[in-house]
């Protein structure tokens, strides 16, 4: 199964009712257990397209469609958001298992289900927290569970561990890769951080802004697993300072503008 | 030698977390009934103006052992709570469907807004009009008076949830029903609390205005009886009841709001 991203263009109306483009030609494709990595500087439509992708947009031009799947199934779709979005009013077990709920699913399959994935994300005995009880880091392996459970065609994640520190962004980002080498999930990963970038794509779709448009499509190509071992270090720094090169002006021109 | 001087840094904020006795709460309205009592011993007023609390209560004991107390303040309660309810549960109910909905929302808000300000017991003769003399109106005019307030703050509450839960929900599968059931009203729930609150005070208020306009039993019709007829310590008893009633009101609804709002 594969996801055709096909001349998705998307223009806003601003408030002073200009048109804006804030995508253009965009064109590519993720292959079945492909992880992508959108990546890009502010404003240069990353998260529209990742919205665009996951349902919650409409593209003023162009399709996004999957290919090659099963007639009478409906594709799934699992998001982590940025703004990790738990519902306040269930626990951690009732938020995991939420998409299996709204699809129907068994009492006893969502209880299987969701401890597998409560497990898998390390939140066991974290079950009965509300969201306000947990650390930013644990709210959003919830929020990774969330979507894992569902068993997705294809994992959105947009900007996932923007709001964490520094440390604890470093972990999460290592069980991620841990936890996609058991999933193998198609993944669309949006981040505006190159390091983070290399270290989990498997191609990085560089995007440069006004409007937004795909600049570079670059393959990594290095072990999916332990890419911050030494004798990667200089092939690692390579990838991340072309993408750097190429992202550089238009950071600088965002800056501006803010 | 060279002298050190020690400047110690205090927390200069301290004022913020004192901690004060439970005492003190008590303490302060015990002065005031006693204040209130000795003025009233001394004869300073008369006991018409303002009758001792002894008074007050004494003759309020012969009123509840004469079965006279509990007679009017079942037929109030009937209709506080008969009518609290209707007006609650429209209120959440067309509150919800016009956050949820942009048509509903376009059709019905003007209506809504052009009749909130009007005071509700204005409305209370063109009631007794149409429905009557009897329970109906009475029930109807609190009806209304809770209605407005609970359906602005359910509204408000709905417009108030966080976009990105309602895309949560959608992602995951959940259907427009879902939607509202699921995320929509627990979300608004605090706000539509902070509704429920303002109501129980207009509740009360339309309660006692419609009672002392039309009413043969009530806590409103009792006080004005008493008035009517200068018994001070008896209008007082009233007054007193009217006092517990709003305060078990709001105590119940806190109550239920920290059962039902578990997550805060």
């Amino acid at each position: 199964m594969k996801i055709v991203i096909e001349n998705v263009e998307k223009t806003f109306t601003d408030t002073k009712k200009n048109e804006v483009l804030a995508l253009e030609d965009i064109n590519f494709s993720i292959n079945e257990q492909e992880f992508v990595v959108l990546v890009g500087p502010s404003g240069c439509g990353k998260s529209t397209l990742l919205n665009i992708v996951g349902g919650l947009l409409s593209p003023t031009k162009g399709q996004v469609y999957f290919e090659g799947t099963d007639e009478d199934k409906e594709p799934t779709l699992g998001i982590v958001f940025q703004e990790i979005a738990l519902f306040p009013w269930r626990n951690v077990f009732e938020n995991v298992t939420y998409g299996l709920e709204e699809r129907g699913a068994s009492k006893k399959e969502r209880a299987e289900k969701g401890q597998h994935y409560i497990d898998m994300v390390g939140l066991t005995g974290f079950e009965n927290a509300f969201p306000k009880q947990l650390s930013g880091g644990m709210k959003q392996r919830a929020g990774i569970a969330r979507a894992l459970a569902v068993e997705p065609d294809l994992l959105l994640m947009d900007e996932p561990f923007s709001a964490l520190d520094a440390q604890t962004r470093t972990i999460m980002q290592e069980e991620l890769l841990t936890i996609w080498n058991r999933t193998k999930l198609s993944t669309l990963y949006v981040t505006h951080n190159i390091q983070e970038a290399v270290y989990l794509a498997d191609r990085v779709i560089v995007l440069s802004r006004h409007p937004g448009h795909i600049k570079k499509i670059i393959q990594i190509d290095l072990p999916k697993i332990g890419r911050e071992q030494e004798k990667y270090r200089v092939q690692f720094e390579r990838y991340a300072d072309e993408i750097w090169q190429l992202i550089r002006h238009d950071a600088e021109e965002a800056l501006k503008e803010a | 030698m060279e002298t050190t001087t020690k400047k110690v840094i205090k927390n200069r904020v301290a004022f913020l977390d004192q901690k004060i006795p439970a005492y003190v709460p008590v303490l302060g309205i015990t002065v005031i009934l006693l204040l209130w009592e000795f003025v009233c011993r001394l004869n300073i007023v008369p006991p018409l103006f303002l009758p001792a609390p002894t008074a007050i209560i004494t003759d309020g004991w012969d009123m509840i052992s004469s079965g006279e107390l509990l007679k009017n303040l079942i037929a109030s309660l009937y209709r506080i709570v008969g009518g609290y309810a209707i007006g609650a549960v429209f209120g959440i109910m067309i509150g919800l469907l016009l956050g949820f909905s942009k048509w509903a929302d376009a059709i019905f808000t003007p209506i809504v807004y052009s009749i909130y300000p009007i005071p509700k017991i204005a409305l209370l003769p063109l009631i007794i009009l149409w429905f009557g003399i009897g329970e109906m109106p009475k029930v109807a005019i609190i009806a209304l008076g809770v209605f407005f307030p609970v359906l602005i703050n359910t509204f408000s509450g709905v417009k108030g949830v966080d976009p990105s839960l309602i895309k949560a929900a959608v992602t995951f599968g959940s259907n427009h029903l879902n939607v509202i059931r699921k995320v929509i009203l627990p979300g608004a729930l605090p706000t539509i609390f902070a509704g429920l609150k303002l109501a129980a005070g207009t509740a009360l208020l339309l309660l006692v205005s419609a009672e002392m306009i039309a009413a043969e039993y009530g806590i409103g019709a009792m006080v004005l009886h008493y008035g009517n007829l200068m018994i001070t310590t008896k209008l007082m008893a009233g007054v007193l009841i009217l006092s517990l009633l709003g305060l078990t009101f709001n105590r119940g609804l806190q109550w239920l709001e920290r059962k039902l709002i578990p997550w805060k």
